[in-house]
């Protein structure tokens, strides 16, 4: 594949708090208009990176180069070229939307000459137009995250970072915001890199994908060749006393796992082989076929799953399992 | 060019959300004005206790130096009550980035292309703003208590306040730029705000202090506030005005200084 050129390198980018090896040697490439994820569980150090490739936190090792500027030695050049949406709520709700707007513009030094011109644009972009002059904490947490990506694109950032930008909105909500982020890379061509611990969130909105763990990369491509690697669809088998003897047998059964009275094959071709498969594994509770998701990539590398449910403390845990020595 | 407009955007922030936060405008009044009201009027009145001892009624500073003269007390404390509202807006004003931290509007603000020495300017100005408005509502209320201002007088309390709140404010924030959560307010408020406050002869004459309370009046930068003020209003001063004012600017100048440091090295 021809590489269109990196907006983003990082080379050996490392980040330690005292023991803790929050990001560990990480060589990336990210490129000109895609949209990238940094995808994996709390504390795997997918806030760090951002940090470190946004200035905000000076990496213990290596570097990073952001639109041609170094991280370490130019970060005033690399501020001007990127927007970047937090993690946490950070406009002002005191203010309304217009007013933080004039606060980033004022901030970024965007022309006084097409700031009116500019303020309306982001803000028809994610359709706060009306509640613009709203207090700020009259708005719903979606439209907090729409205002929030407004600003951050006020300036026209080349790079476009946004921490976690669906974390703690509903289900609904948080299909707007891919849309609203879908439609802001096509009008705006802007860059767009993006952390997450939602396997739907990369799948559906990402390019390409890096998942990190324990501060490592540990694969990197398209959500497509991502699944790919798994080699074939997922079948979950309930089942009493499964033949599993039988099933190694099988050419294109090419993973087999068993936890209790769950069975999960990695089987290729399954709608042609499933029939079969039933006929000789025993009696069969339930089954369930799908193709994979990330998380069953993420499986296949790590052995563990990424779980969304413990939103907090991963980082913490990963701390607390340091100070006690082990890992 | 972007960081004068920088500056005017931290400004522009803090003067926004202090003119919409009523609340905090009262309350932070509500205070002196129920120290001047009460406090002074009570104590005003009653200070004739005859042979009573004053230090075993109350303090053990004030008894030993109630000899005001002709002064009427409420007027007498008025500029320490004026020292008073200047401490408390600006120590919590600087203290208040600790919220800021929390909710990430800060980090909003720190990853703009902007010099931290105009981050901290920025906040400096709003707070002083800040102070300085409430200040000149108490002011104000001198007219009732019946201070006869002239606009010397008025000119220079105010630059008076606004070197205060310079300084106070630079401290609030260098504390706020530690700080990881609002939990240490109330120590602050107890190890530092209140001595300050008690410690400024804001309520007493400092002249005829025993020894030792006189010496933590005469190293509390704040003395010279109350001092300066008085002198001005009231024409009853310890120190000569202009050397109030020569403390109270070294101290603030180092307070700024101290300040941007402590922004330039804030993560």
């Amino acid at each position: 594949m021809s590489d269109p050129r990196p907006i983003i390198e990082t080379f050996g980018l490392t980040k330690r708090f005292g023991e803790l090896q929050a990001v560990d040697h990480i060589d990336l490439s990210m490129r000109e208009g895609e949209v990238f994820g940094l995808l994996g569980p709390n504390g795997a150090g997918k806030t760090t990176t951002l940090s470190m490739l946004a200035t905000l936190l000076k990496p213990t090792e290596g570097t990073a180069k952001v639109d041609g500027h170094d991280v370490l030695t130019e970060s005033a050049a690399v501020r001007k070229s990127i927007g970047i949406v937090f993690q946490e709520p950070s406009s002002d709700d005191i203010l309304t939307g217009r007013e933080n707007l004039y606060l980033h513009a004022l901030m970024y030094g965007v022309d006084r000459r097409i700031r009116e011109q500019r303020f309306r644009e982001v803000l028809k972009l994610v359709d706060l137009e009306d509640r613009a002059d709203d207090q700020v904490k009259k708005y719903s947490g979606g439209m907090r995250r729409r205002l929030e990506l407004a600003r951050g694109l006020l300036h026209k950032p080349k790079i476009l970072f946004l921490d976690e930008p669906t974390l703690g909105l509903d289900p609904q909500t948080r299909e707007h915001i891919w849309e609203y982020i879908r439609r802001l890379v096509d009008l705006e061509r802007v860059t767009v890199i993006l952390t997450t611990h939602y396997m739907d969130e990369a799948e559906r909105l990402c390019d390409r994908v890096a998942i990190i763990d324990d501060g490592r990369i540990i694969a990197l491509d398209t959500p497509e060749r991502l699944k790919h690697i798994i080699g074939g669809d997922i079948v979950r088998l309930r089942i009493q006393d499964p033949q599993l003897s039988r099933m190694k047998e099988l050419g294109y059964v090419v993973k087999i796992d068993r936890t209790g009275d769950l069975v999960t094959l990695t089987v290729k071709d399954s709608s042609v082989h499933l029939q079969e498969i039933l006929s000789l594994v025993g009696e069969v509770k339930s089954v369930e076929l799908r193709t994979p998701t990330l998380n069953d990539v993420f499986l296949h590398f790590t052995g563990h799953e990424i779980r969304g449910d413990s939103a907090e403390g991963g980082f913490f845990q990963r701390v607390a399992r340091v100070r006690s020595g082990g890992n | 060019m972007t960081e004068l407009e920088g500056l005017y955007a931290l400004w522009y922030r803090e003067f926004k959300v202090f003119l919409r936060e009523k609340s905090r405008i009262v309350s932070s009044l509500f205070t002196p004005l129920l120290w001047i009201v009460v406090f002074g009027g009570g104590l005003g009145s009653s200070i004739s206790l005859g042979e009573t001892n004053y230090q075993l009624f109350i303090f053990p500073g004030l008894g030993s130096s109630i000899s005001l003269g002709e002064t009427n007390y409420q007027l007498f404390i008025f500029p320490g009550i004026l020292t008073m509202t200047i401490l408390f807006t600006s120590i919590f004003f600087g203290l208040y980035i600790v919220w800021d931290k929390k909710i990430d509007f800060f980090k909003e603000v720190l990853v703009a292309p902007l010099s931290r020495l105009t981050i901290f300017a920025g906040k400096m100005l709003g707070g002083c703003t800040d102070a300085l408005i409430q200040g000149s509502l108490m002011l104000a209320f001198g007219v009732i208590l019946g201070v006869s201002y002239t606009i010397s007088i008025v000119i220079v309390s105010l630059i008076f306040m606004l070197v205060l709140a310079s300084a106070v404010v630079s401290i609030g924030l260098v504390i706020g730029s530690f700080m990881e959560s609002p939990e240490g307010f109330n120590l602050i408020v107890s190890f530092l705000v209140f001595p300050l406050f008690f410690l400024s002869g804001a309520l007493f004459p400092i002249s005829n202090l025993p020894s030792w309370l006189h010496a933590f009046t005469i190293l509390n930068p704040i003395t010279y506030a109350v001092d300066g003020m008085r002198g001005a209003m009231l024409g009853v001063s310890t120190f000569p005005v202009a050397m109030d004012f020569g403390v109270l600017l070294a101290f603030s100048s180092a307070m700024i200084v101290i300040g941007s440091i402590a922004f330039s090295r804030m993560k």
